[in-house]
């Protein structure tokens, strides 16, 4: 019954999870303990003053950041945060290119292997950043279609096509110029009747491959297909199975043959 | 049954007031917050329906702490070399307005080793029963309890101006 008092019986007694069985025991040690009555009074004053001391913390207005809620499929941080990992990734890319550059006599099938392995990166990061787009996905909508394709090809110095996805519920809503590793690349802009994004990145910015069959990769959550033909670097990307995904790459490789 | 949204985004000021007596400073303390929420959101499907809520999200937000302590080199206290103005002077930049015992406080916590702060504050903060703090942080019921013996003991020696070194041997 009555048992030595525990050092766990003591901490319990400071902060009052002791068993009321034990609480006499310990009355009755404590009376006899001055030094240890004294300890333990020591150790709820300190929890009184922790409490006081990050009680404010609780009444203080929550950020914003910390409330937000990821999308209920999926969390949109995600593509967002692989698309910051990215742009790294690119940025490196690019500086190794330009130490390339300083160094005469560098590989240069190297630089061509680093040039089609960001394509996929780059048109993922593209992607990313302008499917989100409520107000301005696209610099020119589909309704100018003429127009767009006409600008693009004479920005890109090679004759674009916007292929038509129709028979496979994408409609092109419209493309836009961007910046590519070198000069300008474009970017088509599709959606499905739910309003699903695909995109497909055009580039023209391949010197040394002449051709290769479609390669897959998944960046986060943006699945992209692409391929080499002659000097155009093509990439559909969207958050899609690659079944999916492959079907549709399909049709816009049919389109863009050179001759279809 | 409340909703688990709902008991998730309810559980936030604590888990801020738990970060912040934890890292001591409020940037980084947030910065734990949200990458707890993050996960907690996305593992939200993995919470048992009726299990405490409070400490699986206190679990992840040790976790997550524990993989940031792990990799820069592990932030050691400096064993103060029994130097009395030590403890002032390692005091972190703290808001305007605190006191002197107050910021004292919160450098004598940063003193502890992160196992015996975390334990401590759990059963002094957040009010927790030894058995909660046990399964929130994944450690039997023994360990949590010798934690909190020698985490307060090292506080009040801190606090007191005298972190006796012979006490930093008994660590483990």
């Amino acid at each position: 019954m009555n048992s030595p008092v525990t050092e766990a019986e003591l901490q319990a007694w400071v902060d009052g999870q002791l068993k009321p069985a034990r609480q006499g025991a310990v009355n009755d040690y404590l009376a006899q303990h001055p030094d240890q009555q004294a300890r333990l009074q020591s150790y709820r004053a300190a929890n009184a003053a922790l409490r006081a001391r990050y009680q404010p913390v609780l009444d203080e207005a929550i950020p914003p950041r910390l409330q937000q809620r990821p999308a209920a499929n999926d969390g949109w941080w995600r593509p967002l945060r692989a698309a910051a990992m990215l742009a790294l990734t690119v940025a490196g890319g690019a500086a190794g290119w330009w130490l390339h550059e300083l160094m005469p006599g560098a590989a240069a099938p190297s630089q061509a292997i680093a040039s089609l392995a960001n394509l996929p990166q780059r048109a993922a990061v593209a992607h990313v950043v302008y499917t989100p787009e409520v107000k301005h996905p696209v610099e020119v909508t589909a309704d100018q279609e003429q127009h767009l394709v006409a600008w693009l090809s004479k920005r890109l110095g090679a004759q674009v096509h916007a292929p038509q996805l129709g028979a496979l519920g994408y409609e092109l809503v419209g493309g836009r110029l961007l910046p590519g590793q070198s000069g300008p690349v474009a970017q088509f802009m599709y959606h499905d009747a739910s309003g699903a994004r695909l995109t497909l990145y055009v580039s023209t910015e391949q010197k040394a491959n002449s051709e290769t069959g479609f390669r897959f990769a998944q960046e986060g959550e943006v699945a992209v297909f692409y391929w080499i033909d002659g000097k155009f670097g093509y990439a559909l990307s969207g958050q899609l199975p690659k079944a999916a995904l492959g079907k549709i790459a399909d049709a816009v490789y049919a389109q863009l043959e050179p001759g279809a | 049954m409340a909703d688990p949204s709902a008991s998730l985004i309810a559980c936030l000021p604590r888990l801020r007031r738990y970060a912040r007596a934890l890292l001591g400073e409020r940037a980084s303390a947030d910065d734990l917050v949200q990458d707890t929420m993050e996960r907690g959101w996305r593992k939200l499907a993995s919470w048992r329906a009726g299990s405490d809520m409070r400490a699986w999200l206190f679990g992840i937000m040790h976790n997550l702490h524990v993989d940031q302590l792990r990799q820069p080199a592990l932030p050691t206290a400096p064993l103060d070399e029994t130097d009395e103005n030590a403890l002032p002077l390692a005091a972190p930049a703290m808001e305007p307005g605190s006191s002197l015992a107050l910021r004292d406080l919160d450098a004598a916590l940063q003193q502890l080793p992160p196992e015996q702060r975390s334990v401590l504050l759990l059963v002094a903060l957040e009010e927790m029963t030894y058995d909660e703090v046990a399964i929130a942080l994944d450690i039997p019921l023994g360990t949590v309890m010798s934690r909190l013996s020698r985490g307060r003991e090292r506080l009040r020696l801190l606090m007191q101006g005298q972190a006796a070194p012979a006490a930093l041997k008994v660590v483990k």
